[in-house]
């Protein structure tokens, strides 16, 4: 079945993904998506779970390579580029399509050696350089106030919500174009998730930015499109505004008044 | 469904014997390494602690009698109980293990005398023992002292002991100029000859003559003054009375240390007890491993320890690298697991005959005919070595690293991992980067076991390389400074030579436990460095979780 979406944003495209299904093994998890991911806007992938939302945010930067017997089928374009072929670097998609996970995951590091990161691997060891993009990188975190005096203290020591912040901070210095937010404030408490949502709506300026939550509120909140998935399909795909007031689908009125999931 | 109730007020909580049974388990445990580690050190202590030396007066016609005479004197180690048959029955007797010492004289320096047959003990004031350099100890009394210079000094001259002492300082400066002339002037003369006559075509040459006969000239002005030297240490002697009557002249070249213990004060035995734990350390051996100190073995051990774990940590962290995160997992990583695991567990002993066939025979004799074919048939590397008995052990070891390195690589998070590929970074910088110093405690975990296996084991090392009394350490300053084909020695053989091959055991036994206290000493040393840098690390990371 093919999803019944609102006709994609006649914006600027960056994700445009067409057909793809996923597989773990024999079991298929993703039913032929089709969806168009806006430019510098934030998306918003809702759903109860196990529905497939996670598995497809993570088709975009092919993390799903590290799973074995897992297969993607269809065609996935990242500003025209197929990225479902054996032929593309991933090492460099990687680069273009950061990631924030569910469980911050600050590397046993300094502070200043985790913003880095990316850039060390890349090569990058101009001091000058590193020490601008620490910074650069830390105030639009929202964290630079914060630790502005312990850069070289191991980041470990930090509070979930610094820690979650400092690993957005990881994922824009190496300035991606997208950034995949997995349930980025579900291990966080109010305040904390307020800042990172805070954070979302001043990256998105800059930033494509696609976000799985569960909580509807906050994709209200921070995003311009939101997609209801269910049981690996797409159901809806539109404007959050309409998706939450007037939406197409029995199934997404139900979910979002909270009838099931 | 009725279920047993807990009684209210049974104060007792539910599972308590579980409780009871697992801290007894704790609690035995515990008791078996305090009482062992008490054993060894309180014996290995007490023999450097100075021991009153007792004048015993005998019966007459007692069997404990010393040369004919009734008097005898020397140091109690130990007593025992001894079986004796009677016309009817057995009989108890009580002896006491008395170190005579002056095995020169007497022929053995312990004897067992029956405390029965004793009718007056006592502890004389003015009773010394001379540690010397043959023979053991001298246990008497001094009569007087003959000065290299000829002065002479009564023993109950006030002067007495501070002439001795400055006496014996000026031949310990003689000794060790001795040891510098021998040793290593000398020493050196003799490894240019070596290296020279290994050259046939230099040694033909007028060059070769030349500088031979250069080197004999400087080896004859050594070999003079290395007499005049010992002429020295000739010079002057110690005159004391046995308790048994005889009276004997020491010659003071022959005295390494002495001391009255009957009139020692407490500071003054603390003093001779940190003395003796220094020099036990610190020196050399003397008298087939009975005497002296244990420094070559104490220095054996570590550097092969240390050649060890360089060796053990590559291979063993690449291996546990390769199977936890490059390895497809299946049967065939399965097996190879099992197979690591049953390695550690294959006798020590098969491992030193690998030794001896694989990189004795065939390794070193392969080096030996590539690169040392001038000295064969005397072979370098194709013998027993240090080098040898490191590799021998790194392989028994490995399975410990490698076990622990996995287990360590496991236990970081696959978020970690995640977030490091998340950022374009390739498995091998997420591993290099993130996962290994993560992992690092963990790893140093693996290390500290091996190193406490390796420093343990003796039985394959007695294949590959040990030696009861090594000529010279395996890094000293004669060029290449760390020599890995030399044979050493080290603490555990130490200890099997002591308890085993010791031509005098009574002599031996109070050096076995020294010994056993000074490795396991070791073992704690190595092991509590390899523990700081595990903290260090781990506090660098300030994680727990490792």
């Amino acid at each position: 079945m093919t999803s019944t979406l609102e006709a994609p944003p006649a914006e600027d495209i960056v994700i445009d993904v067409r057909d793809i299904s996923f597989f773990y093994g024999a079991n298929k998890a993703l039913h032929h998506l089709h969806m168009r991911i806006p430019r510098r806007q934030c998306t918003a992938f809702i759903g109860p779970s196990g529905c497939g939302k996670s598995t497809f945010l993570r088709c975009i930067n092919r993390m799903n390579d590290l799973i074995d017997g897992a297969r993607m089928e269809g065609s996935l374009l990242l500003d025209g580029m197929e990225l479902n072929s054996p032929h593309v670097d991933v090492i460099a998609l990687r680069r273009r399509v950061g990631m924030v996970f569910q469980k911050s995951n600050p590397f046993p590091k300094s502070i200043y050696e985790n913003v880095i990161y990316g850039l060390r691997i890349a090569g990058v060891n101009n001091r000058s350089v590193l020490d601008e993009t620490v910074e650069r990188c830390l105030r639009k975190a929202a964290l630079w106030e914060e630790v502005k005096d312990r850069l070289h203290s191991s980041a470990l020591q930090l509070s979930g919500g610094q820690m979650q912040r400092l690993c957005i901070a990881r994922s824009i210095a190496v300035n991606p174009e997208v950034i995949l937010m997995d349930e980025p404030c579900s291990a966080l408490d109010p305040r904390a998730t307020s800042r990172v949502e805070d954070l979302i709506a001043e990256l998105r300026q800059e930033f494509t930015i696609v976000i799985v939550t569960h909580n509807m509120q906050q994709a209200a909140r921070v995003s311009d499109w939101t997609a209801f998935f269910y049981e690996g399909k797409l159901i809806e795909f539109g404007a959050t505004q309409q998706l939450f007031t007037k939406p197409a689908s029995q199934q997404t009125q139900d979910y979002i008044t909270g009838r099931f999931g | 469904m009725n279920l047993p109730h807990h009684k209210f007020g049974d104060t007792r909580p539910a599972g308590e014997t579980g409780v009871w049974l697992t801290s007894m388990g704790l609690a035995i445990g515990l008791f078996m390494v305090l009482a062992l580690l008490a054993l060894i050190v309180a014996n290995g202590l007490s023999v450097f602690w100075p021991k009153p030396v007792l004048e015993l007066h005998l019966k007459p016609g007692s069997a404990s009698v010393l040369r004919d005479q009734t008097v005898i004197g020397g140091i109690v180690t130990r007593t025992r109980d001894r079986m004796v048959p009677l016309a009817e029955g057995k009989a108890v007797e009580r002896e006491w293990h008395l170190q005579v010492g002056n095995k020169d004289v007497y022929g053995q320096g312990f004897r067992y005398v029956a405390i029965n047959d004793a009718l007056k003990t006592e502890y004389p004031a003015d009773a010394m023992v001379v540690e010397r350099m043959e023979y053991g100890h001298a246990v008497g009394r001094p009569l007087s002292l003959a000065l290299p210079d000829g002065r002479t000094v009564a023993a109950g001259d006030a002067g007495f002991s501070p002439a001795l002492h400055d006496a014996l300082r000026g031949v310990r400066a003689l000794r060790g100029e001795l040891r510098q002339v021998e040793k290593k002037a000398i020493g050196r003369i003799n490894h240019a000859m070596t290296q020279l006559r290994l050259n046939p075509d230099k040694l033909a040459s007028p060059d070769g003559r030349a500088e031979q006969a250069e080197l004999q000239k400087r080896y004859d002005v050594l070999a003079a003054d290395a007499l005049r030297i010992r002429g020295e240490l000739e010079k002057g002697s110690l005159s004391i009375a046995l308790f048994t009557g005889e009276q004997r002249a020491i010659p003071l070249g022959q005295i390494v240390h002495f001391h009255f213990p009957n009139r020692m004060t407490t500071p003054e035995k603390v003093g001779f007890f940190l003395h003796g734990l220094k020099g036990f350390v610190a020196d050399d051996p003397r008298e087939a491993n009975t005497e002296g100190g244990i420094f070559p073995a104490i220095f054996g051990t570590f550097v092969m320890t240390l050649l060890m774990s360089i060796a053990v940590m590559p291979f063993g962290i690449l291996a546990a690298i390769y199977l936890r995160e490059y390895a497809k997992q299946g049967w065939f990583t399965r097996s190879v697991r099992i197979s690591v695991n049953n390695l550690a567990g294959v006798p020590s002993i098969v491992f030193g005959v690998f030794g001896l066939g694989f990189f004795v025979y065939f390794t070193g004799g392969t080096i030996d005919q590539l690169f040392f074919s001038k000295s064969l048939p005397t072979p370098t590397f194709g013998t027993g070595g240090i080098i040898w008995a490191a590799l021998t052990l790194a392989l028994m070891t490995v399975p410990v690293v490698i076990v622990s390195t996995e287990e360590a690589l496991a236990a970081v998070p696959r978020g970690t991992r995640e977030g490091s590929l998340a950022l374009g970074a390739s498995k091998w910088q997420t591993i290099y980067r993130v996962v290994l110093p993560a992992a690092a405690p963990g790893i140093m975990t693996g290390l500290v076991l091996a190193m406490a296996r390796g420093a343990g084991e003796v039985a394959p090392l007695m294949l590959v390389g040990v030696v009861k009394l090594a000529p010279s350490l395996p890094i000293d300053d004669l060029f290449p400074f760390i020599h890995l084909d030399r044979k050493f020695m080290h603490l555990g053989f130490h200890i099997y030579d002591l308890g085993f091959q010791s031509p005098d055991s009574d002599a031996a036994r109070p050096m076995v436990f020294a010994t056993t206290l000074f490795l396991i000493a070791l073992v704690v040393l190595l092991n509590l460095g390899a523990i700081v840098i595990r903290e260090r690390l781990r506090r660098k990371y300030a994680t727990g979780a490792f």
